[in-house]
């Protein structure tokens, strides 16, 4: 739990009892050590600026200031899934910050031809949503016992991917040889139990590397996590056993509580889930890990038709819901329009502009599409709330320039705002206004019966 | 190392919600569904009650829709072609409620009038015995003119009357009062509106044990995030106590998602989208058990399939 100012204050040389004999000298910049305890406190100030604080005030003000979540890095190549650091139980309340990273699972004894095959494939796959290319995270091997086959199902899988791994196996001297495996890359070892912490502990030490923790209560995996810290290692990820869909998310939600309600240590750590482990549906099970506070997920399989979903849904609800995706407004050009190429109007949100762009672009006729400022809602939501009226259709035509551009004067609005062409005729003299189809994907349709 | 597990003391609880009357009732039904009543965030056993689980209505045409995604012309086959059918394969399907919705023309492109909402009301309750939800095509006018002939049609059977919105709620409103149904209060994805059009409705003196809360949904991908965080935000009021967020709440994922061209369009795609047929039901089924999850008490839902995964999972949850 973060520090008041008056508590940070009994650390600094003014707050001791004796005071120090540096106490309110200043050297911080701040006229006296209470006002330098209440920037820290603000996060205004860095503790680095007071030269006189004991080490020991120092350690407890840096474990103070520690995230509730500790924030887990697996990484390889260049690539890197963070997990935890996160601050709010519900979106709205501010945003959540790091996308679960999704991981596909593959098994040792799959044979390393398939495996090869299934990770390259997996590895290849991007999926473009609204400008952005989604992709798989990385990639989870799974023992099934034997030190050299999970070595060489590793080897096969590092070979055919850069992407980070997540190495499961309870024997650890399987994992270590995993881990060789693995080479110089950063992966999450899967995991201590209450029965192999000790070695696997031992193992995370010397590879610098994170260490997933089991366990079937709160209780257990608490005090387990207590004695792996002790043991030298601090990067842990949280892997409750967990059988049902209800059951999942009161766990990993009294986890986020804990965490972030109480700044409970022990259990202050991202959680991994395994959707196959507790729900028939995976897809479902899936989603609820993205929305219900999973940091690591790992897929059963690799099928495009469940990933595309999933991966979006994970872009929606970790979008900032302060900020709507929002587009520039102004003139695009859609396959290089000419002077006679239809001119469209449609709104500044990103959904709304990429849904449009990408159906006149799909058609493969030419268009200029005019992007009026809506502060980012959609066509029928700016409408409603009034930042999509004539008014603002008609300054988005004269401030583009799309009047010298163009031999003719026809202007195509959404369907869904059909009302506004009235008064859109009213504001834009000499322009016929046209309604179009209320939904982007009935546009490359009306643009070939307009021709 | 014991664990004191943190646990939120909520004050309010949602409003139950009947659909639906029997004989007993001054109806025909012959099933009534009762929505509401939770005392924490969905699911939440540790700390609290869910005592109905949500339920699924499926949404019927008064005609074969022109513009609907083959696969579910694939889905639903011949039935689509008769509301009274269609009832029928919907009830067998899985329904908990049948939502049928009045298409914006008939197939000669007029507007359906008041004798054929009669006309298809009464062929719905006649096919089944599940509580009905009627919807109009979505134009304040023709709205009002097809509920007040579906209001009139269906008296005393606790139909549910929607859309209800703020242009419109005083007739649709009037329409629950004089014939005894309930209406579905449709605002867009803003807990103040919701909040607002529920005091208009209360000024009128329906009664909020006779509402149901529309908060408005996105598809996945297109702004699912904004109607998940609404309701989630109403469900935490209402916990609160407030109580003009007390309703259950009714989303409307299947027709969001098959509007997607993710669901609607098999060629042309690209090749990252995967199987049509799967990605389709997978767009409702992410909108979906996503929106079960923030606090829906009724999806409505227009592929068999998604039903059933729907379903299984609410099942699941509620075994919990």
């Amino acid at each position: 739990m973060a520090l008041s100012g008056i508590e940070i204050y009994k650390l600094l040389p003014g707050g001791l009892k004796p005071p120090h004999p540096k106490a309110n000298c200043k050297e911080c910049g701040f006229p006296t050590c209470l006002a330098f305890a209440m920037k820290l406190a603000a996060k205004q100030a860095e503790l680095a600026s007071c030269q006189y604080v004991s080490e020991e005030a120092q350690e407890k003000l840096a474990a103070a200031a520690a995230p509730p979540i500790r924030l887990i890095k697996v990484s390889s190549n260049g690539h890197e899934v963070a997990a935890g650091n996160e601050t709010v139980m519900y979106r709205h309340e501010k945003t959540f910050f790091h996308p679960a990273g999704v991981f596909v699972r593959i098994n040792d004894s799959d044979g390393l031809d398939a495996i090869r095959e299934l990770v390259s494939t997996a590895d290849e796959y991007k999926v473009n949503y609204v400008g952005m290319d989604l992709a798989v995270d990385g990639f989870a091997i799974k023992s099934t016992g034997d030190a050299a086959t999970f070595s060489a199902g590793v080897e096969a899988v590092r070979g055919a991917t850069k992407r980070p791994l997540i190495l499961i196996s309870a024997d650890a001297a399987v994992m270590e040889a995993g881990l060789k495996a693995a080479g110089d890359s950063k992966s999450l070892i899967c995991g201590a139990s209450p029965e192999n912490w000790e070695a696997m502990a031992a193992l995370a030490k010397s590879h610098k590397a994170p260490l997933t923790v089991g366990g079937s209560t709160l209780d257990e995996m608490a005090e387990l996590t207590d004695k792996i810290k002790a043991a030298g290692v601090e990067d842990m990820v949280l892997n409750p056993v967990v059988t049902t869909l209800p059951e999942a998310l009161g766990v990993w939600t009294q986890l986020r509580r804990l965490a972030l309600r109480k700044t409970f240590r022990p259990l202050g750590y991202p959680i991994i889930a395994f959707p196959s482990q507790f729900s028939a549906d995976s897809q479902i099970a899936a989603v609820q890990a993205i929305a219900k506070y999973a940091g690591f997920i790992v897929l059963d399989r690799f099928n495009p038709a469940d990933l595309y979903p999933l991966l979006v849904f994970r872009q929606n609800i970790y979008t900032d819901p302060q900020k709507p995706i929002q587009v520039s407004p102004g003139l695009y050009e859609i396959n290089n329009p000419g002077p006679d190429s239809p001119v469209m109007v449609t709104t500044n949100f990103s959904i709304t502009y990429f849904s449009v762009s990408n159906e006149v672009e799909g058609s493969g006729r030419k268009g200029w599409l005019l992007v009026a400022d809506a502060e980012g809602m959609s066509v029928l939501t700016a409408w409603a709330a009034g930042k999509f009226d004539a008014e603002r259709i008609a300054k988005t035509v004269k401030s583009t320039g799309i009047e010298s551009k163009v031999n003719h004067r026809r202007l195509t609005i959404p369907g869904h705002v059909a009302v506004l062409s009235g008064e859109l005729e009213d504001e834009l003299p000499g322009w016929e206004i046209k309604v179009g189809p209320r939904e982007a994907v009935n546009l490359p349709q009306y643009l070939k019966l307009m021709e | 190392m014991p664990v004191e597990i943190p646990k939120e003391k909520w004050t309010g609880k949602v409003r139950l919600v009947t659909l639906g009357a029997t004989a007993a009732e001054g109806g025909t039904r012959t099933r009534r569904v009762t929505v509401g009543g939770g005392t924490t965030l969905p699911f939440l056993f540790f700390e609290g009650d869910m005592p109905h689980k949500p339920v699924i209505g499926i949404e019927i045409r008064d005609r074969k829709p022109d513009d609907w995604s083959p696969l579910l012309g694939l889905a639903w086959g011949e039935a689509m072609n008769d509301p009274g059918d269609w009832a029928k394969a919907a009830e067998q399907a899985g329904a908990d409620a049948i939502v049928l919705a009045f298409n914006l023309a008939d197939a000669d492109g007029k507007a359906p009038t008041a004798a054929h909402a009669k006309a298809t009301v009464r062929k719905v309750l006649q096919a089944t015995g599940l509580p009905v939800i009627v919807n109009g095509p979505g134009q304040a006018d023709l709205d009002n003119e097809l509920l007040v002939a579906a209001a009139e049609e269906g008296a005393g059977e606790r139909l549910v009357l929607g859309l209800c919105e703020d242009r419109n709620y005083r007739t649709i409103v009037a329409a629950a009062l004089g014939h005894g149904h309930l209406v579905q209060a449709r605002t867009a994805m803003d807990v103040n509106l919701a909040k607002q059009l529920n005091i208009l409705i209360t000024d009128m003196q329906l009664p909020l044990d006779r509402v149901l809360m529309d908060p408005t949904t996105g598809a996945l991908g297109y702004g699912i995030e904004y109607g998940y965080s609404v309701m989630e935000r109403l469900r935490i009021a209402a916990l609160q106590g407030d109580s003009m967020t007390q309703c259950p709440m009714i989303v409307t994922p299947g027709e969001e998602a098959w509007k997607a061209k993710e669901s609607k369009v098999g060629e042309g795609v690209p090749k990252a989208w995967g199987d049509w047929q799967e990605r389709a039901i997978n767009w409702e089924l992410v909108t979906a058990s996503s929106l079960v999850e923030s606090g829906a008490d009724i999806v409505v839902l227009r592929h068999p399939e998604s039903v059933k995964r729907v379903h299984a999972m609410i099942d699941a949850m509620m075994a919990g």
